[in-house]
């Protein structure tokens, strides 16, 4: 039964990046409705691992998606989209979806007033535009989203809301997610499990029963100034 | 108006207009300056062309191809970065073409000659220009969508390598027909000036690209009837005229 449930398994996984081992004997499992948080330091291989997962990278080991799984990946902030001077409604152009959707899908990323699709994404916030992101990268209806660094660039106010919109879409819609941070607080906020990874996995389990101090300081090497109440 | 002014003319809109367009993409910072190097390639080719007297657009089309195969080569044997490769190539072929090439065709060589385009040359350049815009105008979203994240191209399914080839191959064919009309020196220019111009005044990606392509055209109309009243050579005189439009746009633009 429990494997039935399993969107994506992955077994001894390991990554070379350049000859240099990036990721090192990684496995795990993300059931249906899950909200996974791949946490860990800069150049841990989170990112690496995502591409991975996607198919991006040559890789050794097992990755199984269950079969016909509609992914959609937002890579950390996009940047380069702001070289051209597009619209709001040219970027959501570039997936070619219908605008009944795209509408509907900005107001449920609190993004939507009249003029919006006329909006130059250049004079979009990075809060405003990572939204827009998220909105992008729920176009057609994904059965599984992966965001690289959701809060990338946003004040703490902004990263409030898009924990919370993050987490109310996940809810709603009833997607799988995977996400990568190196953010505590998006793990206790909306994460199932998490995943600590430091080329290797460290931890992996519900965030609540796995992160102590001790797994912390493995994972970010006793720098790590953070204190998160565990009750309540 | 004589018909071999009408040639020049013609041939001039349709290369400079869809150079314009081509160039509207080419803002990325990873293609942004390619047009340029490519076009100091054309000129061992442009050399010989001259030389031999043939045209010099079919003379600068086997070393476009050559230099990019080289880049291609050396990138994968050293993975040193793509810009600095273009620029050990392209200097090469600066130097071989400066050591072949007879003084008196320097001018030509370096600035182009539009004005002495034959009836062959014209057509051909129109339909080649004609053909490279459809492709590029049905390949355009595509082309964003892989400058802006290869990664997410491939994740949504877009055939990136295929696109990138079709990419690269059309700003060849531009970069050996923009030479004929500003020479291997000023191709860069061609590209890269209508789109930055376009860039200030337009609200949007279509305004932006269609904006583009018209100050390309106009530019080399403009350009090519000053060269005629003047006598000055046509190439210079169109790229002034597109940093007009682009001075223009400065400070037009909407703060």
């Amino acid at each position: 039964m429990e494997t039935q449930n399993n969107i994506l398994e992955v077994k001894n996984l390991n990554v070379k990046l350049n000859g240099e081992k990036i990721i090192e004997d990684l496995s795990f499992k993300v059931k249906e409705g899950e909200t996974l948080t791949v946490l860990g330091p800069n150049g841990a291989g989170k990112t690496v691992l995502f591409r991975t997962l996607l198919g991006l990278l040559p890789y050794e080991g097992e990755i199984s998606w269950r079969k016909g799984l509609k992914i959609s990946y937002i890579p950390t902030n996009l940047p380069l989209a702001k070289d051209f001077p597009l619209t709001i409604k040219e970027f959501f152009n570039l997936k070619k979806k219908d605008y009944e959707e795209v509408l509907n899908i900005l107001k449920a990323v609190g993004m939507f007033h009249s003029d919006i699709l006329k909006k130059k994404i250049t004079t979009l916030s990075t809060g405003q535009f990572q939204r827009i992101l998220v909105a992008w990268g729920l176009c057609e209806n994904p059965e599984v989203l992966l965001f690289d660094e959701p809060t990338f660039g946003i004040d703490i106010g902004g990263q409030e809301n898009i924990y919370h919109l993050l987490g109310r879409i996940q809810k709603e819609r009833k997607m799988t997610m995977l996400l990568v941070s190196h953010d505590l607080n998006i793990v206790y906020k909306i994460a199932d499990k998490v995943l600590c990874l430091n080329k290797k996995a460290l931890c992996f389990g519900p965030p609540r029963e796995i992160i102590s101090p001790e797994t912390l300081v493995q994972l970010y090497g006793g720098e790590i100034k953070f204190y998160q109440h565990l009750h309540g | 108006m004589d018909n071999q002014f009408l040639f020049s003319l013609i041939t001039g809109i349709f290369i400079g207009g869809t150079a314009g367009y081509l160039g509207s993409l080419m803002v990325s910072k990873k293609m942004g300056l390619i047009a340029g190097p490519l076009g100091h390639l054309t000129l061992p080719g442009i050399a010989l062309a001259l030389i031999y007297g043939f045209d010099v657009s079919l003379g600068a089309l086997p070393f476009v191809v050559l230099g990019a195969v080289l880049i291609w080569f050396f990138e994968m044997r050293t993975r040193l970065p793509v810009e600095s490769l273009t620029a050990v190539v392209f200097a090469t072929g600066v130097a071989v073409a400066f050591l072949i090439l007879p003084s008196e065709d320097l001018e030509t060589a370096l600035v182009g000659d539009i004005a002495n385009v034959g009836v062959l040359e014209a057509f051909i350049s129109v339909g080649l220009s004609l053909i490279i815009f459809l492709i590029l105008q049905r390949i355009y979203n595509k082309i964003i969508f892989l400058s802006i994240s290869e990664d997410l191209a491939k994740v949504e399914g877009i055939d990136v390598r295929k696109y990138n080839f079709i990419y690269l191959a059309c700003i060849s064919i531009i970069v050996v027909l923009g030479v004929k009309i500003v020479g291997g020196l000023l191709t860069a220019a061609l590209v890269a000036i209508p789109a930055c111009a376009s860039r200030n005044l337009s609200k949007n990606l279509f305004q932006y690209s269609y904006g583009a392509m018209i100050l390309g055209a106009v530019s080399c109309i403009f350009g090519i009837f000053i060269s005629r009243s003047t006598g000055y050579s046509a190439g210079p005189l169109i790229i002034l005229v597109n940093s007009f439009f682009f001075l223009l746009s400065v400070f037009l633009k909407k703060r």
